[in-house]
């Protein structure tokens, strides 16, 4: 599938057919999210309606990880198959994932003030989160440092592989160190620790979150393609092809 | 082997040449933990307890202040072009070249730490685990802030990004590096830290340099 997506012209065709399907459904599941989550979900009996700040921060945090997997995975694919289109689309994700992990850092702020009295706290969780901005942050800059763009994205691709490690780190920081972050309540090995009232919210909001990546995601892979064409054009003066 | 002791006393022969450099570098190390006092006040028991974690940042900057030039010199010069097409296995260069490093910008910073020890009055006690957590540490800034140098090399602004890639990356050695030597005074044991510091050492000295080599050739296409 990854071959026969990474030839412009046909991801070009295919993904301007799936657009607007795509787009429609990152609408339906935000607004049917937005209300269940901010609506007819219940609030907490000891957060109250804070809680509702859990239906953006927890998707949001799903994203930063999912993102930076995928930057890392098609990293690995750019590296080891040599195959520019791999490195364009990890370098068309970093901002996505980067607003993800500062709407995450942000909004875990907010609901931080309110429950811990504090706007941050040194714990391991949102510490490692920390890094997850730094290393989105280094990935972005390593990328656009060269004169000549295929070499930043080589470069850059390996710090993302290097970086993977915080990957586990994150996810694992609230079992391995004591921390004011509460532990997982989903993925865990006697089932999810939340009720449906305030599961099924959270799903759709995750799914919408999904859905608006993939919409940038594209939008941004095809912004790149057009870039890399105009380049091309004005090395070869105003021809595609020498 | 025969080779990569010959390989690290040609890169020390290099350095002793200039061996004004190493004394710049411990004495940036020295200021460092000399301007902490000046900025938060000289109360001695907060001194001494912030001496770890003072001491473990200061070497961290200051290897960001040598790493730049692990491979550049020798990138723009062009003789890191030589030596990769040189028959010698370039990853027997580039571990040549961390030990180095090393032993010129990380054991000084050793030998240094008791100057900082007696002017933040450090317990004898925290100051042998802090020793300790040093030798396991600092050669872990060479192996990754080396890689880091690799991937930089002809970058434009090289070393602030330098600083801002391999920064992130070291922060776990500054956890448990300051972690060891505060356990005296949280009163716990200071092994775990120091175990996972030698682990992250061991796969530091397995992984650097593979990918060290890796980002280099890519550096030269």
């Amino acid at each position: 599938m990854f071959n026969f997506l990474a030839n412009p012209a046909r991801f070009n065709q295919v993904t301007d057919r799936l657009m607007p399907a795509t787009a429609g459904l990152a609408g339906l599941f935000l607004s049917i999210g937005i209300i269940s989550a901010l609506i007819i979900s219940p609030p907490d009996y000891q957060q109250g309606d804070t809680v509702r700040i859990m239906y953006v921060h927890v998707p949001s945090a799903w994203m930063a990880l999912f993102i930076y997997s995928f930057i890392a995975i098609t990293s690995a694919i750019g590296l080891i198959w040599r195959h520019p289109f791999a490195h364009l689309s990890a370098q068309a994700a970093a901002p996505i994932g980067i607003t993800f992990t500062i709407l995450c850092l942000t909004t875990g702020s907010l609901w931080g003030k309110p429950m811990w009295g504090a706007w941050w706290v040194w714990d391991a969780r949102l510490t490692s989160v920390l890094f997850l901005f730094f290393l989105y942050l280094g990935f972005m800059a390593l990328n656009k440092a060269f004169d000549d763009p295929s070499r930043g994205e080589k470069s850059a691709a390996i710090l993302a592989l290097v970086g993977f490690i915080n990957v586990p780190v994150i996810k694992f920081s609230v079992d391995w160190w004591n921390t004011l972050h509460q532990p997982a309540s989903l993925l865990r090995a006697d089932g999810p620790a939340i009720h449906s009232s305030m599961l099924t919210p959270l799903f759709l909001m995750a799914l919408g979150f999904i859905f608006v990546a993939v919409c940038v995601l594209v939008t941004r892979i095809k912004v790149l393609l057009l870039k890399r064409r105009i380049r091309l054009m004005r090395i070869n003066g105003g021809k595609l092809r020498s | 082997m025969n080779k990569l002791s010959w390989f690290i006393w040609h890169e020390l022969k290099i350095s002793l040449r200039n061996a004004g450099d190493t004394a710049v570098i411990v004495m940036f190390f020295l200021l460092i933990a000399l301007l902490f006092p000046m900025g938060i006040g000289s109360s001695a028991a907060l001194l001494t307890r912030i001496a770890p974690g003072v001491i473990w940042v200061a070497a961290i900057l200051t290897a960001m202040l040598s790493l730049d030039s692990i491979f550049a010199s020798d990138f723009e010069d062009g003789s890191l072009e030589q030596i990769v097409i040189s028959p010698t296995p370039l990853i027997l260069i580039v571990t040549a070249k961390f030990t180095a490093h090393w032993l010129i910008t990380g054991l000084p910073l050793i030998f240094a730490v008791p100057i900082i020890g007696l002017i933040y009055d450090i317990p004898i006690k925290v100051f042998s685990l802090l020793l300790i957590s040093m030798g396991i540490g600092t050669p872990i800034l060479s192996l990754i802030g080396g890689l880091g140098a690799a991937l930089v090399l002809g970058a434009r602004r090289g070393g602030v990004l330098l600083a801002l890639i391999v920064l992130p990356l070291l922060v776990p050695v500054l956890i448990f590096g300051t972690a060891a030597a505060d356990a005296v005074f949280l009163g716990f044991s200071p092994k775990p830290p120091l175990l996972l510091l030698s682990a992250m050492l061991l796969a530091a000295l397995a992984i650097a340099p593979s990918i060290t080599t890796l980002a280099i050739r890519r550096a030269l296409e």
